[in-house]
């Protein structure tokens, strides 16, 4: 919303200066966006009038003018075409930097084509105060020799620019703007109530309401013999301010008071009005041309005016082509109506129609001002178009129901620790236009009929805590609450913050990507629900939440890589999504890695594959309190994993905590993504939280004064055998003695059969109590090797 | 010269003149050993007379005795000697890289998060989440949103598809709705920080689809506007790292607090970094107020009984703010160069007690 300092103070006696102003509007909450001083930039430019223009004897398109200027008379060569005798000009003396061009005038004068100009004639553009640019600028009005542009072109102004909360549509109005200024102790507001203007005839177009619900009350009246043309300049100038093109009498005026008292009106030709001006529900099959050139079909839920000949306009919204006025409108009637803010609401988002009127009217325009701005449309018309005024034609009543709040005043300490005096409380609301009724303890408050936004104590609250200002109350530092601080994150949060540690200090970056994702890679990744399938994707290629993180990984890898990227290893720990309940969010650790190769001086270093994988996923699982034995590993169950190099870890039988390997070969090329690409995807709630222990007190530590004793053994087995199982049942063989098994060789080749293979195992053996003679050994080797014969059928390799 | 004189020079001299530990244990070995000729000497003193033995006695121990040291010498020395040649043989060249070891980094929204954590778990908050998947009544109704308002239109909000005429669920707009699970599962008094992923349908220079808040709530019984003022600028300090911060509180709107509040602060611009506390110009960071009588009423608190402030911010523009990210898109594509230069250390975790950054 903007408005001129000048429009302002027609509602607000003060003598505070424009930064005081300001001051006060921040803190009343009218946020102050843009201040524009547009005289300041015009200082050097003056009014001028052009005596003679001549053609100049060696150029058709230029003319020789001469100029009276407050310099004296000067010769100027002008080269726009409306430049002519008699004409008022705005003048820029030589040496003067011209903003719209961008260049300054040189000091001398200058010859062009033989002819010296000794200044230049401006057009509004070249000062940057307009847009002609047809041609210089020719000023209207009888304005002196030397005074200055900024006041010829009503330019003096200082133009405030503010952003209106949708809680305060009254503040669309200069008026509105003054009263809160004046309750925030920046001068007096000056009311200027409208008078009623008399008829010298009833209005003799009916006014028919036939959807009460919609458009309960609505004012009309008639002018005959009006001679709608050009606006005074005062009303040109001010429009123009605040960044309305002016266009003729009739129309700027409705522009007026809505910026004026945030009263919209509307205007018709009487002449093209049939019949009798209804407000109803449209109905099917209907449509209307509306003034800005576009046909709209109308529906029941809309709010329409219509006449004989059908709709001619969307009440609150936008009037129609039909009945619009013209230059040669003579006759012209009046409507000051209010329409229901939710349905108009509506209506603007259906047909996408984005006016002034509905901006006003879907956030609330005080009903109470109907008679009001009607009367004051017909004043202004009367003055400056002339013509018959018929009497005012009201049907239906306004909804103004005097709406009562009950107030605590002990609200305002108790909400926002601010000190104060009844009294004090008391002028301030009534300066907002608030009626008190103070009966003691509890205070009862009539609403003013222009505001929407006071329900409750609490909104009156911030009534009085705005306008005195936030920087006025108290500044206290929270305390601590009586029971202490407590540990910042729950467990599971903690878990998640370690992940993230762990991750990146094994060389992992941490990327964070977008929680939504083409739905054909959800489908690829488990996903792709209906259920989780957007309506109004901000891209159709983000219409999916993700079941997966690891295609958004994948496909950053590849851009990575086509950047010249080499070894890329990403990780993200965030939310997937398995449905739309609240519990349906799952937090995962997804980590992917695509190998490079790396060449080193001593050697070739094996490349990052599918074990690597795994150990990265086991190191996390250890610093997050998971020992690894806890787990099965079993093949994948998710179609994006490598059949043959990757698998599930598996907690019983029916939890899968992560799956880990190669990404399948056919979902990476759906991706575009050139694979071999590694990780996996940890479920972090899968995972059983460890249980808060009584003590923290941990268990004696106890070292065995025996030597481990390490023997080793060659299995060999079906190729087909998991090395899993055989260190499973040598463990098995002696749970007690056994402390370890380690798997360091597997073989296939020279002296094994094929289909089978040859696994070698460190068994590690810690004596308790007391020393193992070499039979104990044998014995416990013997074990072993029966135990895994049995459980694998394995032969131990001789 | 006598034979005893004559045999000591000959055995030192050929010590001296061993040249690796072979040669001298040979000198040892002819001299010392069993069939040595100092031996040999030492077993004559079984024949000798009393009188010969008490004058060739300690003669010819003393000879043995030097013969011994000089070898045990001479053994150190070629020892000594031995170990310089084979370090020598040794050397590698110490300016060869060692094996490349990848380094990770951590993304700066989840560092920032937890730096805002750490100061307002100081002050005795902890932190809540919830769904990003939400309810009408959780991200709208019950914050006091009313019907029609223009952040339900599908211009700012995702919406999913309506299933059996119920509201369609949404992508969260804000944090806010965790307030509200929170406050319906749990009894005052309630002080928590809620940091997550928030959605709005808006893509372009400075927006993104995409993006994170903090959210905070207190309800007690006598917290008041003054609390939440103190509360936010002692956080903008430490969170600046600024020993003191200009701040202002303006009058704004929204539907879930009254009063409420922007609040700016102060900052200046030198060159292409910012530097807030002080300065001569005004910058947004957040919007605040007591927690609206409607919202609390939705959550069946007493408004009379309880009140409370609750905050939000964009945590991506703290953090572009603090670190002096110039663009907002690159924080999702997960793109390597930005995050090796713009992430953190793995093990620099913020904290009151070690420092936020």
């Amino acid at each position: 919303m903007k408005f001129t300092l000048s429009w302002l103070q027609d509602y607000l006696a003060t003598k505070a200066s424009l930064e005081d102003i300001l001051a006060t509007m921040l803190k009343a909450g009218l946020e102050v966006e843009e201040v524009e001083d547009p005289g300041a930039k015009l200082a050097e430019f003056t009014v001028a009038h052009v005596k003679t223009a001549e053609p100049h004897p060696d150029a058709d398109r230029l003319r020789v003018c001469t100029v009276d200027t407050k310099d004296g008379e000067k010769q100027i060569v002008c080269g726009a075409p409306n430049a002519r005798a008699g004409m008022t000009a705005i003048y820029a003396p030589l040496g003067t930097y011209i903003p719209g061009l961008d260049f300054a005038l040189d000091k001398k004068p200058r010859k062009i084509r033989g002819i010296e100009s000794q200044g230049m004639l401006c057009s509004t553009k070249e000062i940057e105060a307009g847009e002609d640019h047809d041609g210089i600028a020719d000023l209207d009005g009888d304005w002196k020799v030397g005074t200055p542009a900024a006041e010829a072109l009503g330019l003096t102004d200082p133009v405030i620019d503010f952003e209106v909360t949708p809680n305060r549509p009254d503040w669309l109005g200069v008026q509105g703007i003054a009263r809160d200024l004046a309750a925030a102790g920046t001068g007096r507001f000056l009311e200027n109530p409208i008078r009623k203007v008399e008829g010298s005839y009833p209005c003799p177009v009916q006014i028919k309401l036939e959807a009460p619900e919609a458009c309960p009350v609505f004012a009309g009246a008639l002018v005959r013999g009006v001679k709608n043309g050009p606006s005074p300049d005062w009303l040109k100038q001010r429009l123009k301010a605040v960044g309305i093109t002016p266009k003729s009498l009739l129309v700027d005026i409705t522009n007026y008071i809505s910026f004026d008292r945030a009263r919209p009106l509307h205007v018709y030709d009487a002449k093209k009005l049939k019949g009798a001006v209804t407000a109803r529900l449209g109905k099917p099959g209907e449509s209307f041309d509306a003034l800005d050139g576009k046909t709209y079909e109308v529906n029941e839920d809309m709010c329409v005016i219509a006449d004989d000949s059908g709709v001619i306009g969307l009440g609150g919204v936008m009037g129609g082509e039909s009945t619009a006025v013209t230059d040669e409108t003579t006759d012209v009637f009046i409507e000051s109506a209010w329409f229901d803010p939710m349905r108009t609401a509506r209506t603007g988002r259906t047909t996408g129609i984005v006016s002034d009127a509905r901006y006003r009217f879907e956030r609330g325009v005080d009903p109470a001002g109907c008679v009001d701005g009607l009367n004051f449309a017909l004043a202004l018309i009367k003055e400056y178009g002339g013509g018959e005024l018929s009497s005012a034609n009201v049907a239906g009543t306004a909804p103004v129901e005097g709406k009562r709040v009950s107030f605590d005043r002990h609200d305002i300490p108790r909400l926002t620790g601010l000190d104060i005096k009844p009294g004090e409380i008391k002028k301030m609301l009534k300066e907002l236009g608030f009626g008190i009724e103070d009966a003691g303890e509890a205070w009862y408050l009539t609403v003013p009929t222009w505001r929407f936004d006071i329900e409750q104590s609490a909104d009156l609250v911030e009534e009085v805590a705005r306008l005195v200002g936030y920087d006025n109350l108290p500044t206290t530092s929270l305390p601590l609450p009586p029971e202490g601080r407590k540990v910042v994150v729950t467990p599971a949060q903690a878990r998640m913050r370690t992940a993230r540690r762990v991750m990146a200090a094994r060389g992992f970056l941490e990327a964070v990507t977008w929680s939504f994702m083409p739905k054909a890679q959800a489908e690829l990744f488990g996903g792709g629900g209906e259920a989780l399938t957007i309506a109004n994707p901000v891209a159709s290629e983000l219409n999916q939440m993700r079941p997966s993180i690891l295609p958004n990984l994948a496909v950053a890898s590849q851009r990575g890589f086509d950047r010249g990227e080499r070894e890329m290893r990403l990780f993200e720990a965030g939310p997937v999504y398995i449905g739309d309940g609240p519990k349906d969010q799952r937090n995962v650790v997804a980590a992917i890695v695509r190998p490079v190769a790396e060449r080193h001086w001593s050697g070739k270093i094996a490349p990052y594959d599918a074990i690597a994988a795994k150990a990265d996923l086991f190191a996390l699982l250890a610093e997050l309190d998971q020992p690894p034995e806890r787990f099965q590993v079993e093949a994948p169950r998710q179609p994006h994993w490598h059949p043959g190099q990757a698998a599930c870890l598996k907690l019983g039988p029916k939890v899968t905590v992560a799956h880990f390997g190669a990404l399948h070969p056919r979902a990476l090329k759906a991706l575009d993504v050139d694979g071999p690409v590694y990780g996996f995807e940890l479920n972090l709630n899968a995972l059983p939280m460890m249980k808060a222990r009584a003590t923290k007190t941990k268990p004696v530590f106890e070292r065995s004064d025996l030597t481990p004793i390490r023997r080793d053994f060659a299995f060999v087995v079906d190729e087909g055998v998991p090395a899993a199982d055989i260190v499973r049942h040598a463990k098995s063989a002696e749970k007690k003695l056994i402390t370890g098994v380690q798997v360091f060789d597997v073989y296939q080749g020279t002296g094994i059969e094929p289909g089978q293979k040859s696994v070698a195992i460190e068994v590690t053996i810690q004596p308790a109590g007391e020393t193992l003679k070499d039979k104990d050994i044998d014995a416990i080797a013997d074990k072993i090797v029966a135990s895994v014969s049995k459980g694998t059928g394995g032969v131990l390799r001789g | 010269m006598s034979e005893i004189e004559t045999i000591e020079k000959e055995a030192l001299g050929a010590v001296a003149a061993a040249e690796d530990l072979a040669a001298l244990d040979a000198v040892r070995v002819a001299e010392l050993g069993k069939k040595g000729r100092i031996s040999g000497l030492m077993k004559t003193l079984g024949g000798m007379s009393p009188e010969e033995r008490q004058e060739m006695g300690p003669k010819l121990n003393g000879l043995r005795n030097r013969v011994q040291e000089a070898v045990e010498a001479r053994k150190a020395e070629l020892e000594e000697a031995e170990l310089e040649k084979r370090l020598e043989t040794e050397r590698i060249d110490m300016t060869l890289p060692p094996r490349a070891v990848p380094e990770g980094r951590l993304h700066p929204v989840m560092q920032v998060f937890e730096e805002v954590a750490a100061i307002f778990g100081d002050m005795g908050f902890t932190v809540a989440e919830g769904p990003d998947i939400e309810d009408d009544w959780h991200n709208f109704t019950a914050l006091n949103f009313p019907e029609g308002h223009p952040a339900r239109e599908t211009h700012d909000t995702f919406f999913f598809n309506s299933q059996q005429g119920a509201a369609p669920k949404v992508l969260r707009t804000h944090t806010s709705p965790v307030q509200v699970r929170v406050m319906e599962a749990q009894k005052p008094p309630i002080r928590i920080l809620v940091p997550g992923r928030v959605y709005r349908n808006d893509w372009d220079a400075t927006h993104t689809p995409m993006f994170h808040q903090v959210e905070g709530l207190v309800i007690e019984k006598n917290i008041h506007m003054g609390h939440l003022k103190g509360c936010l600028i002692d956080f903008v300090r430490e969170f600046f790292e600024v020993p003191t911060v200009e701040a202002r509180f303006r009058p704004h709107f929204f539907p879930f607090t009254e009063p409420s509040a922007e609040m700016d602060v102060k900052y200046t611009k030198r060159g292409e970094s910012i530097e807030i506390g002080a300065g001569d110009s005004w910058m947004e960071i957040l919007g605040s107020g007591m927690v609206h009588p409607n919202v609390l009423r939705n959550c069946t608190i007493d408004p009379d009984e309880y009140q409370g402030f609750a905050f939000g911010m964009g945590i991506d523009r703290l953090a572009m703010l603090k670190y002096g990210m110039p663009d907002l898109r690159p924080y999702f594509e997960a793109d390597a160069g930005w995050t090796r230069h713009y992430g953190f250390r793995p093990w620099l975790s913020p904290s009151v007690a070690g420092g936020l950054s």
